[in-house]
């Protein structure tokens, strides 16, 4: 028989087992997921061999849905409840889509981010992509047999706070943890940086179906550092794709097209875009449902005559960010070209043109930003734990606060480097004032009007005093995902009133609960047995934690009382994992957490003795 | 707990003063994000993710605040208790007024006249004069210790700054 082993106190089965991480693109025509094999990052196709998730989504009267290439070619025969480009909607209201009416949806204008009417009932943005990164959950667990720690999620780097929340509870609505957000030129930079060890400045330009970035950065060993982004979250090859629509309408001297054709058209229209990307000219031939048939030819140069507008409109951000990061085209050495509408030759030639280079496209343009999350992924979930690079990635849009007379004062200004925290005082305006109305934006404009606002709300119990006596301190956090948090309190008399404030259009904790609770009905599933494997997960990943942290740092920074105490929390942790009891599970991490705060203070204390020591704990390289 | 509360010199191991070593600088701020950005702490408990957060919040304060000559200046004044940019201290003398006057009268020309030559010669010569000022405050912070007079030169500077900001904005509107 043989001998059963057991392992020493404290020290994990398997120190090196590998987590399961991926990058996702999701991206408003398509969507991909990734992760990293034996050091190499790979994208993982479908049961048919596809990279790409068509992001499209069909809702059945039965509650079902139908994902990718099955739904993207019902789009025409059900327009309505085929969503397309669904992103362009995350985080907005309906007086944020200037084409709404030119859409086949039916839209639902509520508070902070517009909904659709589908036959399925009504549904938000997030909830549709929730179905698509649920899709590529599945495509990934089966892919690579188990279940995921972690996923990198990328956004376009513009995207304002709203649109990263409603990204971030999409995730979570399709049962992912989600290990960072991540600016999507800057997933490509990685990708595109580590392949070629490449030093110096570089621009990332990213078109892709909805939106346009262009981020700024200086790569030096071991270090990613973004200077300056810019762009235009709502400018993409769709809009490319639009411009053909319209000359066809111009053409066939059509006002309206019903739903189903306007579907089809927009279909055509795509495929003739692409088709001019190797060729000189391409007929678009399509029957209308009334029998009228479309047959025209469309040059190249009428293509570019068409859309000169929409090429010029992504060079001003290109301008602004070279400004913001104080730097001439010329000092740029190299421009790397991401997204699927960067293929088109016209885009190619215009950004070589502004940057006075050719621009790199070696790069397979639609799957490098799902590379690079998969590689941040793998660095994230701790499956590397030498030769890490460093991301310092910057907040976008500025942040502010609106003031008397409806103007906005600028906290967090844009590009700063994350994660970044401000303070600013404010006072009263009327004497006896107890309360203050703290309103939220973000955007560059200098009116209220002008900028997005992201959260109202309101501070009480301000003790009254004579008018401008009151000190409000009003503090913004960002955090490493480029999400705001705000917290105010009135400190000129010690008496504190303290709020803290997700942004109003991000969704409750309840509300995912609920959805969460209303998808998993359709599916068939069970809610509990969900939520049970996620607190598993979580407690697995802080066993671990704790687990590596003790092994490195227990002996030094704990005396031996300590050290008891926190290995029996992670084995009382343990022995709940093997139950089924959500609660217990629920408490025993919780008591992990509060237990293992005194040594998470220590270890960042001897960290920074070490590294100010000049004793680096690591020298940056980057094998894997 | 760490000592959050020594001065931001002192986090990055430098001795307090306006010349500072760029290159240093950046090193030492590298070498400290390394080790404390939230990215090192995904995969960690959550007690540790909430102090990598404030840590790095920290480290990248102190490092915006040293690299700009300006809010360097600032913060070397204010460890010598003079707050130069409260809004009680706004004493600058007459004559550079008249040049202020003098700049905002070119750049309201350049933009009216939508002229890029005459708005980038005025850039140069604001950019020259901002120059000027610094080296000005280098010698009057390090050598002289003369923290009054750094006090005006930095409100001064302030002014630049801000004029040059508004020539960028210009530059957009002539876009």
């Amino acid at each position: 028989m043989a001998l059963l082993q057991i392992s020493e106190p404290g020290l994990s089965t398997a120190p090196h087992e590998h987590r399961l991480a991926v990058g996702i693109d999701l991206g408003t025509t398509n969507s991909l997921v990734a992760t990293v094999r034996n050091g190499i990052s790979v994208v993982l196709n479908d049961e048919h061999g596809m990279p790409l998730l068509p992001s499209v989504v069909r809702y059945l009267d039965e509650g079902e849905t139908v994902v990718g290439y099955a739904a993207q070619v019902q789009a025409s025969e059900d327009p309505h409840n085929t969503l397309i480009s669904v992103k362009r909607f995350m985080g907005r209201g309906l007086s944020d889509i200037p084409d709404a009416s030119s859409m086949p949806y039916q839209f639902v204008d509520a508070p902070g981010m517009v909904q659709l009417k589908t036959v399925a009932g009504v549904k938000s943005p997030v909830e549709v992509s929730a179905e698509i990164l649920k899709t590529l959950k599945a495509r990934a667990e089966h892919a690579l047999g188990g279940e995921l720690t972690g996923a990198v999620i990328t956004v376009p780097a513009y995207f304002d706070d709203a649109q990263r929340q409603a990204t971030k509870d999409a995730a979570k609505l399709a049962g992912l943890t989600v290990l960072r957000l991540l600016n999507e030129p800057t997933a490509a930079a990685i990708a595109y940086g580590l392949d070629n060890a490449s030093e110096g400045i570089y621009a990332v330009y990213d078109l892709g179906g909805g939106t346009f970035d262009i981020s700024i950065l200086k790569l030096t060993k071991g270090v990613f550092e973004v200077l300056a982004t810019n762009g235009d979250s709502a400018l993409g090859g769709d809009d490319f794709d639009r411009r053909i629509y319209c000359w066809l309408l111009e053409k066939a001297v059509l006002h309206t097209v019903g739903d189903h054709d306007k579907a089809m058209l927009m279909a055509k229209a795509r495929e003739a875009k692409e088709h001019l990307t190797d060729h000189p000219t391409v007929q678009i031939t399509a029957m209308l449902s009334n029998g009228q048939l479309i047959d025209y030819n469309l040059s190249e140069d009428k293509f570019n005559e068409l859309t000169a507008g929409l090429v010029n409109k992504t060079l001003n951000p290109c301008r602004k960010a070279l400004r913001d990061a104080g730097l001439a085209a010329s000092e740029v050495k190299g421009v790397v070209m991401v997204g699927g509408s960067t293929r088109m030759p016209r885009i190619q030639a215009a950004v070589g043109e502004f940057f006075g280079q050719t621009p790199l496209t070696n790069l397979d343009p639609d799957k490098v930003v799902a590379l690079g999350a998969a590689i941040q992924a793998n660095v994230l979930a701790g499956n590397k734990r030498e030769g890490d690079w460093l991301l310092l990635d910057v907040v976008p849009l500025s942040l502010g606060l609106e003031t008397m007379g409806g103007l906005v004062e600028k906290i967090v200004p844009r590009n700063s480097t994350l994660p970044i925290a401000r303070a600013q005082d404010f006072t009263t305006y009327k004497d006896g004032q107890t309360a203050m109305s703290i309103h939220v934006l973000q955007g560059e404009r200098e009116l209220v009007a002008d900028c997005r606002s992201l959260a109202r709300f309101d501070l009480r119990g301000i003790p009254p005093m004579v008018a401008g006596a009151a000190r409000i301190r009003v503090t913004f956090q960002v955090d490493a995902d480029g999400l705001l948090s705000v917290s105010a309190r009135e400190t000129g008399t010690g008496i504190e009133a303290h709020i803290e404030v997700k942004p109003s259009y991000g969704l409750s904790d309840d509300e995912i609960t609920r959805m969460l609770r209303e998808s998993i009905d359709h599916a068939r599933d069970d809610v509990d047995a969900r939520q049970l494997a996620e607190f598993k997960v979580d407690a697995q990943r802080l066993v671990d934690a704790t687990r590596a942290a003790l092994d490195e740092d227990g002996e030094v920074l704990l005396d031996a009382p300590e050290r008891d105490e926190i290995v029996g929390l992670v084995g009382a942790l343990e022995a709940t994992l093997a139950g089924m009891d959500q609660s217990a599970i629920k408490r025993a991490t919780e008591a992990l957490n509060q237990g293992t705060v005194e040594f998470a203070a220590r270890r960042m204390d001897a960290g920074v003795k070490r590294a100010l020591a000049g004793h680096r704990i690591e020298e940056i390289g980057f094998d894997s | 707990m760490p000592d959050f509360n020594q001065d931001h010199f002192s986090l990055f191991g430098l001795t307090p003063a306006f010349a500072l070593d760029g290159e240093a600088l950046d090193k030492a701020y590298r070498d400290l994000q390394a080790e404390f950005h939230p990215d090192r702490f995904a995969h960690a408990g959550d007690a540790e993710q909430r102090q990598s957060v404030q840590w790095s919040t920290r480290i990248n304060e102190a490092y915006q605040t040293l690299k700009s000559p300006f809010t360097r200046a600032d913060y070397l004044l204010q460890m010598q208790g003079i707050h130069a940019m409260d809004a009680g201290n706004t004493a600058m003398p007459a004559a550079f007024l008249m040049q202020q006057m003098e700049w905002r009268e070119a750049l309201m020309a350049a933009v009216s006249g939508s002229d890029y030559d005459g708005l980038q010669a005025l850039e140069a010569s604001t950019k020259a004069e901002a120059k000027h000022l610094l080296e000005a405050l280098g010698a009057q912070l390090d050598d002289h210790k003369d923290y009054g007079a750094a006090a005006e030169t930095l409100r001064k500077y302030r002014f630049l700054e801000k004029f040059l900001a508004d020539i960028d904005n210009a530059y957009e509107e002539l876009d």
